[in-house]
Parts: C-alpha cells; structure tokens; sequence
C-alpha cells in the first residue's frame, strides 16, 4: 500500500461531500457535508506533512479546524436565526433575494 | 534511532499494519460519508458524520499526526458534532428532509458531475502520486516529537497567522452571540400572576384529563374516551397528533403478545356494550 491511496480516500469523501451538498436541502445536513469536505481537505494536507516530511502541513491542518469550528459557529447560528423567522431549516424557503 | 532509520529511507510502501488499519477503516469512513448523505433523518446524517470523523482522527494517528489526531476528535466530533446535534434539537425535524426534488434531474445531474469528479481527481491523484516517498517526520520533527515540533512552527513561522485565528474565534463567538440572542422588549414577559390568571380564570381552570379508565396505552398522544366511547378533546396533548392505541408504535420482538388487549387479557379492544363504543 502506498500513500496514494489516502490521497484517493480523501479525494472520494471530498466529492461525497460536494453532492450531499448539492442534493441535500436541510440546511444542517449542508453544513455537515461542507464540514466533511473540510476534514477531506485535512487528510490531505497530513498526508502530504508525511510525504515531504515537514510539519507545515499539519499546521495548515490546524488551521482549517479553526476556521472549520468559527464557521460551523456563525453558520449553525444564522441558520437558528433563519428558523426562528421562517419556521424552517430548509434551504429552499430562503429566497427572498430572489424577489 | 530505528526511526531515523526508517526516516532516510524514503521507500514507498507502507508497512503492514498501517495497510490494515487502512483498509479496515478506510471503508468505515466511506461508509459514514454515504450514510450521511443519503440518511433521511439529520440525526442519523450526523451520527454517521461522526462516525467518518473518528476513522479519520485514527488516519491521522497513523500518519504521525497524534496531536492532529486528538484535535479531531476532541474539536470535531467533540464539539462540533454535538453543537450540530443542539441546533438540531432546537430547530427540530421539519419538510427539508421530504424526498420531493425542486429542480427537475438535479439528482441524477449531481451523482452524474460526482462519479465524474471523483473519477478524474482520483485518477489524477492516483497517476500523479504514484511514487510518493514516505519521508516520515522524525526528521523533521527531532528529539521532541510531534507537538513540540507543531509548537516550535505555530510560535514561530506561523506566530502572525495563529494571532488572527484568535480574532477569528472571538469574532465567530461574539457574532454567534449577537445572530442567537432574542432581544425582548422590556416589560413584555408576562409575569406569574398573569399567566396564573390565564391558567385559572377560563371556562376550565383544571389540568387536561387524563387517559381515563378504558385507557389501552400511557402515551400523551392517546386521547381520553368519554363514557359513550367518543374521545374527550380536552385531553388531546398540544403539541403532537392524537394517536389511537392501535395506531401507535409498538415495541418489535413481541410478536407472541400479540396486541395490547392481548397482552392484558382482554378479549375486545373497545368497550363493550357502549353506544357507539366501536365508532372508533
């Protein structure tokens, strides 16, 4: 085994992710597939760390989960705000930009 | 030393245990990423999200990553997969989960641009990556070992980077604040007396009836039946649908009780002998 084959798990589970968020319409369940792109992306970069045998990719890793938790943060909370507004989670009922 | 060994020759297969561990949990997390996607319920979606995320803090492990490894699994499926599954018991299940598509083929559309995605970045990756050498991190890493290392870097190179992180998180965590918090007008909260009097002083000032004694099951949801049988509105629970005993969820591996009337030894499910006792 070689360590392309992280590489390809990471790539696959990227694009799972990518069509759950194209297919899926609950808002939370969106995030989550964003948040399982974002944890792809991190194997990757540790893999690579492995690879070249630096330490920088496991910290770009770091960051990423940084930015991943401030994210979820803000976003679960203006989807708790969209909700308490339109009584729903539902990514299709917020359109009003359209209008 | 064995490590350093091991470090200065960049050979390019892995060793036997870690193909294992690959190769079990490999599908593991393959598994969670489709379960959450084609879950119906959110609930399930995350715990099967959960489920991807501890294979891939045990990935990181492997990769002599342990400090990466605990971060996963602390912040991820510690912190932030419990915060999903909060404001998913605050927002609740509602029609986003329904099956119905908006868009006429976007299924079809997205599983096709995936399969294809997936194949030309997997291919590519998997042509390009072929003799990728597994350098390792002991020598990069030193005598210290990995967290030092991840520290000496984070102090260091990276000191600008991590300062800004800490705005982030205080930004995240106030605008957070600012887009949960409910702002009420002062003085519109009722107060006890008020809602003491909008408790007592109505046509009924007693609490809901309750199941009554041709009671076949002890869920809120189940009605109270008048004498002639009807059921009783002011024992229909807000909050969720009136269900009927038969109409309930019933507990599986008990096939040899039989229903309920069964089980207590009842012959008739309704009562008998009432006018219109078997309307129902």
């Amino acid at each position: 085994m070689t360590l392309t084959w992280y590489l390809v798990l990471a790539a696959i589970l990227f694009t799972i992710g990518a069509v759950g968020v194209l297919v899926r319409r609950n808002a939370i369940v969106v995030f989550m597939c964003v948040e399982l792109m974002l944890n792809s992306v991190n194997l990757t970069l540790v893999t690579f760390a492995r690879a070249t045998g630096t330490v920088d990719g496991q910290i770009m890793a770091f960051f990423v989960m940084v930015v991943a938790a401030a994210e979820v943060v803000v976003g679960l909370a203006i989807i708790m705000s969209i909700y308490r507004t339109r009584r729903s989670a539902s990514i299709d009922d917020a359109n009003l930009l359209k209008y | 030393m064995t490590l350093l060994a091991a470090a200065a020759d960049t050979s390019v297969q892995l060793s036997g245990g870690e193909t294992v561990v690959f190769w079990v949990l490999g599908p593991i997390a393959l598994a969670g990423a489709l379960g959450m996607v084609f879950s119906r319920n959110a609930v399930h979606s995350a715990l099967w999200l959960v489920n991807t995320m501890l294979s891939l803090g045990v990935f990181y492990v492997v990769q002599e990553a342990p400090f990466l490894g605990a971060v996963q699994i602390i912040v991820y499926t510690g912190a932030i997969m419990i915060l999903f599954l909060f404001v998913l018991m605050l927002v609740g299940r509602d029609s986003s989960d329904s099956v119905v598509e908006t868009l006429r083929g976007q299924r079809v559309a997205a599983t096709v641009l995936g399969v294809g995605f997936a194949g030309l970045v997997g291919a590519g990756i998997a042509e390009a990556t072929q003799d990728l050498p597994v350098t390792g991190l002991a020598a990069a890493e030193g005598e210290g070992g990995n967290i030092p290392a991840i520290s000496e870097l984070l102090f260091t190179k990276y000191l600008l980077a991590f300062e800004v992180t800490s705005a982030l998180l205080i930004t995240a965590a106030v605008g957070a604040m600012i887009l949960a918090h409910i702002e009420r007008e002062p003085g519109t909260r009722r107060t006890q007396k008020e809602l003491s009097r909008a408790r007592f002083l109505t046509e009924r000032p007693q609490t809901h009836s309750g199941p009554g004694v041709f009671a076949r099951a002890n869920s809120v949801a189940t009605p109270a039946l008048l004498p002639d049988g009807s059921l009783a509105e002011s024992s229909f629970a807000t909050g969720t649908e009136v269900q009927l005993p038969d109409q309930l969820p019933r507990p599986t591996g008990r096939e040899q009780l039989g229903s309920p009337d069964a089980a207590l030894g009842t012959t008739d499910g309704t009562p008998s002998g009432i006018p219109g006792g078997h309307h129902r």
